[in-house]
């Protein structure tokens, strides 16, 4: 009897997305759909594996507040400003445009105007899951196409807050505003809790953050991450807003600080996880006696909706001025309706804004809709974008505004002097440091400093290694130093790697690596001290200068040879780390040699100027 | 078409990346096969000139060019620096020091100041080949042929056919030679 048990249910989801979401990317239809499919597969229509699809629903929405924390992180206000044009100009225009369109369909179906309000508002969305996922499948979100539906949808996340803000005031006000009046201490307290949450996350939080940070336990950062999110969520929910918004707050407050990238690797998982249970959900709850009942009605409705929305867009794509060839993309894949529709039309139902059965028809035209873009975008594939391009759509300059050329990783004695070289040059540089400590003193300077463990792999993307043209090792940890190496040359080949190295045997495990550029960490010192040394002893500075030159070429020489040395032996590793002294050995006696032929080269004292000389001429 | 001769160019200049005349004339030869192009300060930053190897390219040249602007009526110190530690006694002259005997010395240098300043009127007054006189004895001095110099003056601001001009006249010289008319 314990088939409801949580653990049996976690089996069946995973169960059910572990099997579906492949084989629905496997076929090209994305995930998104592979979910919505397990879901039909386990729910009520289904197998019955699992009944309770409202609970459930209502727990994975929690998948959609951190969806909106983290689009939250990716706003910083710069960023934002940037793309303020297209962001308001299309985005908005489009959410408008549909939004008026769909409301007038539905007052000519019959539909009263709130129903046919919210109704329009839930079905101008469109899926951010899934156009992302299509536009990343395909390496288009650096196009312009890419690029404009990307604004679009950061415009209709946005457009989310107010659409949910709204809902209630349509639903409830036939009820309850009439005799309760307004609920002034309801409005205060809903600025009190959005003022708590500016004021907290623009002051309390980074230094909590910090503190949670110098424990250097990851679990319990991300522990933190999640209370945050809840904490905030809850907040709102408890004076009756939505808990989505507030997490969206959360997120754009964080989205300067350092410790964003932490934030969102850290999430990024649940978040992923939690939207596929919410899309399982989605699935179970669709309720397919109504599709039965009347399928034509359905069909033409998802029709219908895919078809107005790809119209507009096609419209306001040409307006905008993006290229012909790309409009019929542009338009296909932002023409379903969206994850947030669900959760509108859901918040609607339990505000009584629909009358029964309107939801359920909705979130099933909603839901068939998203299944005809991945055949759409097929279609546009293998069909009408051969016709209208032949040569591959080049890619935008300045899609990723943010990306610096540089990534420093350590921020230690070493990548200091390099970061400030580079700054003082006018180079911008991100920065990777664990040390909070660090990062907390770096940030007075402004520079670019972001908190996290360079090796990984989430972490390097965040920092932009895709676009970036060269990393500077610096981390003070020679295993690390080697594991980053590794790590890079197998994920970003294109990038250029020079690093610090302790000693001989590092430099070369680090050449090994493929590193382009390694420098002993001490060498350069020691060199100049010793150079110091002969300059105390009597050298003229230019003299001792010119030894220590000289003494460097000869060490170069020196090094490329035992390296060649080593790179021949059958088993380089267990070479290289041989006992540092053999090396020392191995060096020592070269330097004997180098003394005994300098006497014979040194033009400074075997010379004469040409002036001084009676022998020419 | 001259393959078989060697020709060394040596160039120097502190801020190549102003200069249009130099780039588009670095431009126009460094690609040659038969072309050793040696760019001073890039190779040398720190002034460490490594003796031997330069000593080598002389050897191999049959044509050395100095290529680069005129500062204060001579090139780039690292010039200077370069006769200093690479044209030694006992190399370029000397007891044995005949490594460079025979060979062609060509100038190829630019000059910011307009033609009409190098004379008795102008600012700089004297002649262009009289300021010339220390390196062309230099080349002299040490045995080579000294080549009619090949100089562009008012270079800040040449208008871009000029500079094409003088560019494709630059590799033209170096393509045809050694018939050098």
């Amino acid at each position: 009897m314990n088939e409801h048990s949580l653990l049996f249910n976690a089996f069946v989801y995973l169960l059910a997305a572990v099997l579906a979401v492949p084989i629905s990317k496997r076929l090209g239809f994305g995930s998104v759909l592979g979910y919505l499919l397990a879901g039909v597969v386990i729910g009520p229509w289904g197998l019955r594996l699992i009944r309770e699809a409202e609970d459930i629903l209502h727990f994975a929405e929690f998948g959609v507040v951190l969806l909106l924390f983290a689009i939250g992180l990716e706003l910083n206000p710069n960023r934002l400003l940037a793309m303020r044009k297209p962001i308001l100009g299309l985005g908005g225009a489009q959410v408008v445009i549909s939004t008026a369109v769909l409301t007038a369909i539905g007052l000519l179906l019959g539909l009263q105007l709130s129903v046919a309000v919210v109704a329009a508002m839930g079905l101008s969305l469109s899926s951010t899951a899934m156009a992302l996922q299509l536009l990343t499948e395909r390496n288009l979100l650096p196009t312009p196409a890419g690029h404009s539906g990307f604004s679009v949808l950061l415009f209709q996340d946005i457009a989310v807050i107010p659409m949910l803000a709204v809902i209630p005031l349509l639903g409830v006000s036939s009820a309850v505003d009439a005799d309760s009046g307004f609920d002034w201490l309801a409005l205060v307290q809903a600025i009190g809790v959005i003022l708590l949450i500016v004021v907290g996350g623009r002051f309390a939080l980074r230094p909590v953050l910090r503190l949670v940070a110098t424990t250097e336990l990851r679990e319990v950062f991300t522990a933190f991450t999640l209370l945050l999110v809840i904490a905030t969520a809850l907040l709102m929910q408890a004076v009756g807003m939505s808990m989505a918004l507030g997490a969206f707050l959360a997120g754009v407050l964080l989205a300067e600080s350092e410790y964003r990238h932490a934030l969102e690797s850290d999430i990024e998982p649940f978040k992923g996880l939690l939207l596929g249970l919410f899309f399982i959900a989605v699935g179970m709850s669709i309720d397919f006696g109504i599709l039965l009942r009347d399928p034509m009605l359905i069909a033409g409705l998802a029709l219908s909706l895919v078809t107005v929305k790809a119209i507009i867009l096609y419209v306001l794509g040409r307006i905008y001025g993006l290229p012909s060839r790309q409009l019929p993309l542009f338009a296909l894949v932002l023409s379903q309706g969206g994850e947030f529709a669900f959760v509108l039309f859901g918040v609607a139902q339990s505000f009584s804004v629909f009358p029964a059965g309107i939801t359920d028809t909705l979130i099933v035209t909603v839901a068939l809709s998203m299944l005809t873009t991945p055949l759409l975008m097929v279609i546009n594939d293998r069909l009408i974008a051969p016709r209208l391009d032949r040569t591959p759509t080049p890619p935008m300059d300045e899609m990723e505004d943010q990306g610096h050329p540089v990534i420093i990783a350590g921020f230690g004695r070493f990548g200091q002097i390099v970061g400030r070289l580079l700054h003082a040059n006018g180079i911008d540089a991100t920065v990777l440091e664990h040390d909070p400590d660090h990062i907390e003193t770096l940030r007075r300077f402004r520079f670019k400093v972001f908190y996290g463990d360079a090796c990984r792999l989430d972490l390097l993307r965040a920092a932009g290694a895709d676009s970036a043209s060269l990393l500077v090792i610096a981390i003070d940890e020679r295993e690390s130093c080697l594991r980053l190496a590794e790590l890079v040359r197998e994920n970003f080949p294109h990038l250029q790697v020079i690093s610090r190295a302790w000693d001989l045997a590092h430099v070369f495990e680090l050449l090994e690596e493929g590193v382009d550029v390694v420098e002993r960490e001490t060498f350069e010192a020691a060199l100049r001290l010793g150079e110091d040394a002969l300059k105390q002893l009597g050298f003229t500075a230019w003299r001792a200068k010119q030894a220590a030159h000289r003494f460097r070429d000869h060490d170069d020489e020196t090094l490329r040879e035992l390296y060649r040395h080593y790179h021949d032996e059958f088993d380089v590793r267990i070479r290289i780390s041989a006992d540092a002294r053999e090396h020392l050995r191995e060096i020592m006696q070269s330097d004997e040699e180098f003394l005994t032929t300098q006497a014979d080269s040194d033009w400074q004292r075997a010379s004469k100027a040409p002036g001084d000389s009676k022998k020419t001429q | 078409m001259g393959s078989e001769s060697t020709i060394v160019v040596y160039f120097a200049h502190l801020a190549i990346e102003n200069s249009v005349i130099n780039s588009a004339m670095k431009e126009a030869v460094s690609d040659l096969p038969n072309v050793i192009f040696r760019d001073l300060y890039e190779l040398y930053p720190d002034f460490y000139i490594d003796t031997k190897a330069e000593q080598a390219n002389l050897r191999k040249a049959d044509l050395v060019v100095f290529q680069h602007p005129i500062y204060w009526y001579a090139g780039p110190a690292i010039f200077k620096h370069f006769l200093d530690t690479v044209l030694l006694h006992g190399f370029a002259f000397g007891t044995g020091g005949t490594a460079l005997h025979g060979k062609d010395f060509l100038l190829a240098a630019s000059t910011g100041a307009p033609a009409e300043e190098y004379g008795p009127d102008g600012i700089h007054h004297y002649p262009f080949a009289d300021l010339m006189l220390p390196i062309e004895q230099t080349a002299r001095f040490c045995g080579m042929r000294w080549l009619e110099p090949l100089v562009i003056h008012g270079g800040h601001g040449l208008p871009a056919d000029v500079v094409a001009e003088h560019a494709t006249r630059y590799r033209r010289l170096l393509e045809n030679y050694p018939s050098i008319g």
